[in-house]
Formats: C-alpha cells, sequence, structure tokens
C-alpha cells in the first residue's frame, strides 16, 4: 500500500468523493489559496475549481446556516475551518439546527453538512487557536464527530461523512498534517462508532483521541521497556463511541488511563471513565486517570505552554501510578510538536 | 496634529515592525504567530492621533501599531511576543491578545469581529456615564462581513453611542481578495450608511487626511450624536501572519504589491513636507536610528525577563473573589 500524508489523505478523499458525486462542494475561507487548507483543498480546487470550490467570505453563523439550507435542496456541503474555534460562531446553526433536523422535524431528512475544522496546535497559537472542541461537539445528539488520528482514518473517515446523510464534525489536530502512513489508494470507508487496537497489551489500556493517541503509542514504548504492556485503543470517533471496544480492552487489562487534548471536566476523558464505570466497574483494579490540559486556558509562554500539553511522559507517569509502580525516572520523550519551526 | 509629528510615529511604527519581523524570522523565539501592519501604518497613527488618553481603543489579530500608536508600552508589547512575565499580558495572550489600559488601550483579539461588539459596549457605558469619552475599534474589510458587526452597528445607531467603527480595509482577508468576498458596486462604509450611521471613506495612506477625518469623528462622538464610521482604504505589504511577502510565495502579483509600496504612507507624507522642510529625510534617518535603538533595548529587556513559573499555571482562570467556595 501506498504511504501518504495525513493532508494528503484529506485532500485524496475530497476529490475521490466529489468525483463519485457531483452533489459535494467544498467552501471556506481561502480554500482556494496556495496553501489550500495545509495541503488539503488545492487538489480539489485544480481539479473542479471555483464552480465547487468556494471561497467564502467572512461569516460563519449564516454560512453554516447556508449549508443547511443546500443540504436540505440536495448538495452535499464540505465546510472548512481553518481554526475550529471559529466553530462556535456556527454553532447555533450546527446545533440548533443541523444536528436536530431529523428529529425534530419528524424524521423525514438528515442534513448532511460535514465540517472540518483545524485544532491549531502549533507555536503560541494560545487562548482562541488552539482549542479541541471534541467534547464540546460530543455532546449533542443528532451530530456525528471524529478525531481522525491516522492518515489512512483521516481519508476513511472523510469519505464515510461525505457517504452519509448525518451531520459531522471532522477535527484535524494540526500537528498531524505531516504525519506519514498506507493510505488505501480507492475510498474505502472507514466507520463511525468503531475504534481500533493500535497496540495491544495486557497491563494497562490507554484510550485516547487523535494527536494523543500517538503521545499513547510513544508512552507504551517506553513502558514496554520497563516491562509494562499497555494497549493503546483510538477512538477514531468521539460520538459515536466505541463501547465494547473500550470496555474489553479494560476488562484484559484491569488498568484505564484516558488521554485527550481537550479539558477533564465534561469532557471527552470524563464519558469514557463513565462508559467503563457503569459497563465494566468490576474490572477496575485502580482508579481511572485522565491525562489532559490543566483547568485554564491556553497559553502562550512557551514553558507554560509546554506545561499545558499533555504528552507522552505525562501518559507514562498516569500509567505508572495506576499500576502502582514507584515512578523513578521517566525518561524526556520528544513530543510529538517538537521541532515545530514557525507558526506562519 | 501637526504632520512632522504624525510622520515620527508612523516611523517608529515601521521601524519596530520591521525589527520584530527580522528577529521573529531570523531568532524563532517569539513563538507566537504575528501579524503585521507594515504598509498600514496611517490608519493606526492618523486615528489615534485625535484621541485622548481617556478614550479607549480596540484591535483585532493586527493589532500592533494601533496599540503602540495610541501609546501602549513597547517593552511590554515585545515581552509578551517573547513570553515572558513582564508581557502586557504576562505572557498568557501573545501578540494577538494585548492590553494597556493605562494607555487606553482595551484589548485586541483573534477572532474575527469580536472586538466591534465590545468597544460598542465601551460606548454604551460611557453614554450611561455621561462621560466625555469615545470608543474606537479598529478592523479590517474581512471582520465586516461577520453578523457581528451588523447587530453591533444596529445598536450603536439606535442608543447614539460615542463609538468610532475604523475599518482598516487592506482588501485582504487571508488571501483572498475583496472581491472575492463582496458585492460589486458595494462598500462598507455604505453598509453603515444603512444603518444611519455618517460614514466617510478617506485614502488610508494619506496620514493627513486620515487624521482629519478622525478628528471630525471623534468630535461627532464626543458631542453625543452618535457613532461614526471610517473606511480607510490601505494595503498589507506582508502575508496575512509572519514576517514574509506574500507575492514571493505567489499568493499575490508582484506588481500589485510594488504599485502599493510607491504609495507608501511614510513617504509620502515626507514628500508632502519636503517643500516647506528639505532636510525631511534626515530627520527620518535620525528618527530611524532612534528607533532601531529602541525596539534593540526592548528586546534585550525581553529576553533578559522571566518567563512566567510553570507553578503559576492555573493563575488567573479565576479571580480572588470567584463564586467557589474557600
Amino acid at each position: 500500500m501506498r504511504s501518504l500524508t495525513y493532508s494528503q489523505a484529506i485532500s485524496e478523499a475530497t476529490v475521490q468523493c466529489m468525483e463519485a458525486d457531483p452533489a459535494i462542494v467544498l467552501a471556506g475561507q481561502s480554500v482556494d489559496d496556495y496553501k489550500g487548507v495545509y495541503g488539503t483543498t488545492g487538489e480539489a480546487f485544480a481539479r473542479f475549481g471555483s464552480a465547487r470550490v468556494i471561497d467564502i467570505p467572512n461569516g460563519e453563523n449564516a454560512f453554516a446556516g447556508i449549508a443547511i439550507g443546500a443540504a436540505t435542496i440536495g448538495l452535499r456541503p464540505l465546510l472548512v475551518h481553518t481554526r475550529d474555534d471559529f466553530m462556535f460562531l456556527a454553532m447555533d446553526a450546527l446545533i440548533n439546527l443541523a444536528a436536530k433536523w431529523r428529529y425534530m422535524y419528524g424524521g423525514k431528512r438528515g442534513v448532511p453538512v460535514v465540517s472540518r475544522g483545524v485544532v491549531g496546535r502549533g507555536w503560541g497559537q494560545g487562548a482562541t487557536h488552539s482549542q479541541s472542541l471534541q467534547s464540546l461537539f460530543g455532546h449533542f445528539p443528532g451530530l456525528h464527530v471524529a478525531t481522525p488520528a491516522s492518515p489512512a482514518d483521516a481519508k476513511g473517515l472523510l469519505v464515510t461523512a461525505l457517504q452519509g446523510d448525518t451531520p459531522v464534525v471532522l477535527l484535524e489536530n494540526r500537528g498531524l498534517y505531516d504525519l506519514r502512513g498506507e493510505v488505501p489508494s480507492e475510498p474505502v470507508a472507514v466507520p463511525f462508532g468503531k475504534g481500533r487496537v493500535v497496540r495491544a497489551g495486557d497491563d494497562v489500556t490507554i484510550v485516547a483521541a487523535s494527536l494523543m493517541v500517538h503521545e499513547a503509542e510513544r508512552a507504551a514504548g517506553v513502558l514496554a521497556a520497563r516491562g509494562i504492556s499497555a494497549e493503546v485503543v483510538d477512538v477514531r470517533s468521539i460520538r459515536p463511541l466505541d463501547d465494547a471496544l473500550i470496555c474489553a480492552s479494560v476488562a484484559k487489562t484491569g488498568h484505564l488511563v484516558v488521554a485527550d487534548t481537550s479539558w477533564a471536566r465534561y469532557g471527552f476523558t470524563a464519558e469514557v471513565a463513565a462508559v467503563v464505570a457503569e459497563n465494566v466497574p468490576g474490572a477496575l483494579k485502580a482508579p481511572v486517570r485522565r491525562v489532559t490540559p490543566p483547568d485554564c486556558p491556553a497559553p502562550v509562554s512557551w514553558p507554560l505552554e509546554n506545561a499545558f500539553n499533555p504528552g507522552a511522559e505525562t501518559v507514562v507517569r498516569a500509567c505508572l501510578e495506576v499500576l502502582g509502580v514507584a515512578g523513578g525516572a521517566v525518561p524526556r520523550i520528544r513530543n510529538v510538536m517538537a521541532g515545530f519551526a514557525g507558526p506562519y | 496634529m501637526e504632520t512632522r509629528q504624525l510622520l515620527r510615529s508612523m516611523v517608529r511604527i515601521r521601524c519596530i515592525e520591521e525589527e520584530i519581523a527580522d528577529v521573529y524570522r531570523d531568532e524563532q523565539q517569539m513563538r507566537t504567530p504575528v501579524h503585521l501592519s507594515i504598509g498600514q501604518e496611517a490608519v493606526a497613527v492618523g486615528v489615534c492621533a485625535a484621541l485622548r488618553t481617556e478614550d479607549v481603543v480596540y484591535s483585532g489579530h493586527r493589532c500592533h501599531a494601533h496599540y503602540l500608536a495610541k501609546g501602549g508600552g513597547l517593552g511590554a508589547m515585545v515581552a509578551e511576543l517573547y513570553g515572558r512575565e513582564t508581557g502586557c499580558a504576562a505572557g498568557r495572550g501573545g501578540s494577538v491578545h494585548l492590553v494597556d489600559e493605562a494607555a487606553g488601550f482595551g484589548a485586541s483579539s483573534a477572532i474575527l469581529g469580536e472586538m466591534i461588539s465590545v468597544a460598542t459596549g465601551a460606548a454604551w457605558a460611557f453614554a450611561r456615564q455621561e462621560a466625555p469619552r469615545v470608543a474606537v475599534t479598529f478592523f479590517g474589510d474581512g471582520a465586516s462581513e461577520e453578523g457581528v458587526f451588523h447587530e453591533s452597528l444596529n445598536f450603536a445607531a439606535l442608543h447614539r453611542l460615542p463609538v468610532v467603527y475604523v475599518c482598516e480595509n487592506n482588501q485582504y482577508s487571508l488571501s483572498s481578495p475583496l472581491a472575492a468576498r463582496q458585492p460589486p458596486g458595494t462598500s462598507i462604509s455604505g453598509r453603515a450608511r444603512g444603518y444611519g450611521i455618517p460614514a466617510a471613506r478617506v485614502d488610508g495612506n494619506d496620514v493627513a487626511a486620515v487624521h482629519a477625518a478622525a478628528v471630525t469623528a471623534v468630535e461627532h462622538c464626543r458631542s453625543g450624536t452618535g457613532p461614526y464610521f471610517l473606511e480607510l482604504d490601505t494595503y498589507r505589504w506582508r502575508e496575512h501572519v509572519g514576517p514574509g511577502w506574500d507575492h514571493e510565495c505567489g499568493a499575490r502579483r508582484p506588481d500589485e504589491v510594488l504599485s502599493w509600496t510607491k504609495r507608501c504612507p511614510i513617504r509620502r507624507a515626507a514628500d508632502a513636507l519636503r517643500g516647506a522642510d528639505p532636510d525631511v529625510d534626515e530627520w527620518i534617518t535620525a528618527w530611524e536610528r532612534e528607533f532601531r535603538a529602541e525596539t534593540h533595548a526592548a528586546i534585550a529587556a525581553a529576553e533578559a525577563a522571566p518567563f512566567p513559573r510553570v507553578e503559576d499555571l492555573l493563575v488567573g482562570t479565576y479571580g480572588d473573589r470567584g463564586t467557589h467556595a474557600g
């Protein structure tokens, strides 16, 4: 199988789906420019032009509603937000209309609006340009929300979204765009609600989403060197959530660490802990530990930013803690984002 | 204010931003994305020179020039770019979240159009307090497309609030030109007039014209007759974010950029003065030396200043008089 970057995989899914379905239109601010939203929209613009790849004015609130209206008449809008923080402006339409449309209008039709949002992790992107919104969007019945961690899933989940009849939010951490991995050439749909075991293990389960899947894998490598076998579960989609996979893994290992870049309170990590507590309470041999950002907005100053962002080291420490293993020195682990140079 | 003073203020901002651009690119130690106003200085300088200290200015992501023109502290701004505890937002906010209340710079923020409503709220408070103060908000042509622009103008017009809306029309939102975003035959100032707000559209690279228009606008607001709208046409020389030039990466045509660098607001102000003051170029050279030294000192001070302590990471999320127990 070929290797593609995460951004190439998104681009390929977009182009293949647009070829297959003339109803798909791609819209967002500067989707047609030379950067092409981190290399994800340029190929589609080159192929389909401005009739189907549309640079839109700044107006997230209106355009979310415009996309919904277009979807009711048969279009399949794919919206791109270069920072998901701007999606707060789109939330009225996405939450009060798109998520509820099928249900509150009597179940006749859904509105298949697909929104991609970039989590702007990078240098000092700060309080309003780097938030992970999976917990927020995951709350609402009627939406589907995915956080692809691998290039193959970035393609496959987008294909599923563009073929379905449910409004979808796809959240892409900017730190993943250059990541390479094997990707099928064909537009193979990856279903929502099916997680994957990234690495099998027996002693502790690490459930993670998006960028934290990679931090969890690094952590598992460090733990293996200490004779600890960690199982890493990538949930792939936040809603629906693969309860069965999570519970089966915890039933096997008896220990759970949940890692995410959104906050702990009322968040994705809380939901995973609740699913385990409700379904396999007897399996847990120790309390659950959550690895998340601390309870403050994202700071800019880099020492604070380093302390704010959870990484492999914090995952290792949490695993040692739930296993009751003396901490000792945890080797410094290179962050997934290390080597990031320049935000421009 | 004399054109000479306006020119000096523009040269200062240009020097500071050019130094920042170079150091940002070469040293990679200011780890916060910067949006530079190089080429747009006449807007910030001409408007802010019409204001008093107690008037409050709000801005968006491209805020350095507005902050400096309103009298915001250079050392605190540079320290903020370096993420230091001595920064104007204590290293927490970064380039897009500048603040200097003592100087009358209320805040800047990174989501388009947010401060249009916040400035309207400040003006509402001034009106309720019957204070002779004016709120000013700078925003771009892009932000005028957001819903909050229309909601805010409607409220300000309804309540005759003392707010000057300054649309700094640099014709681009990211790399998207105005013609791709707004209908032909319309103008942003025309939309303001639609709400019954008096509006002027002025060459935003002519600092004397900007200043004269701003004086009219501010007097109108201070006299209690309601909001005023200025649309100032200008051009962004550098890329949307960062120190580079858009035409070097193919985002814009070089001849378009060149046509605007020829209309440099600093050069135009200097040309206007040269007849009466033949030594103007020598002043500028001397000022540049002065301001580059001032910037170097601010950079050195920032680099020597402490980072925030990691144990203080959560401090500031809530205040001392929070609603929590204990």
